[in-house]
């Protein structure tokens, strides 16, 4: 059966390993936010030309595995570009993830962005507001309120998928579990143990999201 | 003074309307009347650059812009001194009454944040609405919504307003207190375009009353002239069909 004092053990050995784990998703949720907004509204805009690199980049990213663009990132650009030799495994995850999601992200928020009511944008244009003042301070904050909880799917997608650092060679949560599971033979125990932390962690997040959510479905109700 | 010289607007190979001339002096009051789909809208939008036109002039003030040449600055000028009242209110979702109101004065006209409060709140108070001032958009009736719609227009401090059947997606019981807000602004002698089918509202309130079909402008005159001895056949026809079930004289 389960040897649970192995896996008693094991819990502050993997724990200390979340903390990588968490960092990655993070710092490339953040990137992602930033290039997923621009393309966007570029989208949007229409801005000639960019729309079309910004259509072929989330075609790109959206179309080809994670786990490819991980391995092109890290094992293929430097033999290309001799400047990323010494690009980390941790870099190469972070560079992945942040590309991979702004593709799926933009198009969510793309669709919060036209879902405003066009008569919004009609009314700003004639009160004498600029494009960028629109997009600013009218759709911009309420494409954010509709887009939140998908984002907040994004992430929780985000964290689970910087598992697959560990194939680039990064100690992270999933790298460690391999490692630990690899001397003691106890594959189950091991990987029963991983599945649990990172199931308690998207468990806490999605109760986030939930409280998240009502306090967002009450905006602008007053 | 505000004039519009020789403006044509076309929609692919289909010309709304071709060559119009229209003008109106401080503290005029027009009212467009018409068929469905002759341009009275596009008019409207126009004049506002919503819309831009294929030919003319524009003249709002000391303002005077060839459409064809206009320059960003001079479209964001002409919008600030032509405000605009939707039919369907296009008020701002994450901006509560007050800051639907203040929002131009303190992003276009660049006023303190609270001199443009104190002033949204002044035009509250005219509009009726004080208690509401923190309310979003959600939560106002529809006629509480076009109010702050014509306050938000009223803020613009606009040579003219342009009204885009302010009436016409609002329940029937909200109607009469926006007409009401708009007779008001009459008295004030604030100039204003009004495109309506409130046929009452341009007999009290119109200086002059504009009938639009196919083309263009087809003829003008004060409300008591145009309403019972119209010129243009196509202008009787039009008085008849929407005046006789409303139980109205008919010309
Ligand atoms: N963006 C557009 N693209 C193409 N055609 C348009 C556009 N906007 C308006 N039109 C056409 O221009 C004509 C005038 O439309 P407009 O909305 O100005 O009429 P209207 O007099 O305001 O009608 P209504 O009384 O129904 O509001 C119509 O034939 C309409 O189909
Ligand atoms: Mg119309």
């Amino acid at each position: 059966m389960l040897n649970l004092d192995y896996m008693w053990g094991l819990l502050p050995v993997l724990l200390r390993y979340l903390p990588l784990t968490l960092q990655m998703a993070t710092i490339a949720m953040c990137f992602a936010l930033i290039l997923a907004c621009l393309l966007a509204v570029v989208r949007v805009s229409k801005v000639p030309f960019f729309n079309g690199v910004a259509l072929l980049f989330i075609s790109f990213f959206r179309g080809t595995p994670l786990l490819v663009q991980l391995f092109l990132f890290y094992y293929g650009l430097p033999q290309l570009i001799s400047a990323l030799i010494s690009i980390t495994g941790v870099t190469a995850a972070v560079l992945g993830l942040t590309l991979h999601f702004s593709a799926y992200m933009a198009e969510s928020i793309r669709a919060a962005i036209v879902g405003i009511d066009r008569s919004q944008t009609e009314a700003a244009l004639s009160i004498g507001m600029t494009q960028s003042q629109l997009m600013r301070r009218i759709i911009l904050p309420q494409a954010t309120r509709v887009a939140t909880p998908t984002l907040m799917n994004y992430f929780i997608d985000m964290i689970k998928a910087t598992s697959l650092a560990f194939t680039l060679g990064v100690t992270e949560l999933m790298g460690a579990t391999q490692k630990e599971a690899a001397g003691s033979f106890l594959y189950l125990e091991a990987f029963l143990l991983v599945a649990l932390i990172y199931w308690a962690v998207v468990e806490v997040l999605s109760w986030g999201q939930r409280r998240l959510e009502i306090y967002l479905n009450k905006a602008y109700q007053r | 003074m505000i004039s519009l010289q020789g403006i044509t607007k076309r929609f692919g190979d289909h010309t709304v309307f071709h060559d119009i001339d229209l003008s109106l002096s401080q503290g005029e009051i027009i009212v467009i009347i018409g068929p469905s789909g002759t341009g009275k809208s596009t008019l409207l939008r126009c004049i506002n650059f919503l819309e831009k036109p294929d030919a003319g002039r524009l003249q709002v003030g000391d303002l005077s812009v060839d459409t064809q040449r206009a320059s960003r600055a001079d479209i964001l000028a002409l919008r600030r001194r032509t405000a605009f009242v939707f039919q369907n209110y296009g008020l701002f979702a994450n901006k509560t009454a007050l800051e639907n109101i203040s929002e131009g004065m303190i992003v276009v006209d660049k006023l303190p944040k609270a001199k443009a409060h104190a002033r949204a709140r002044e035009i509250l108070q005219r509009i009726g609405l004080a208690e509401k001032a923190d309310a979003y958009p959600a939560s106002l009736s529809g006629g509480q919504q076009q109010r702050v719609g014509i306050g938000r227009a009223m803020a613009a401090n606009a040579d003219v307003i342009l009204f885009d059947e302010p009436t016409s997606s609002l329940d029937p019981q909200w109607v009469e207190e926006v007409l009401s807000l708009m007779k008001q602004l009459a008295v004030e002698r604030q100039t204003m375009i009004v495109v309506t089918h409130e046929m009452q509202f341009a007999r009290e309130v119109a200086d002059r009353v504009v009938f639009m079909d196919e083309g263009g402008i087809v003829e003008q005159a004060p409300p008591e002239e145009l309403f019972t001895a119209p010129k243009d056949e196509r202008t009787r026809h039009f008085l008849r069909k929407i005046l006789a079930p409303m139980g109205q004289p008919v010309p």
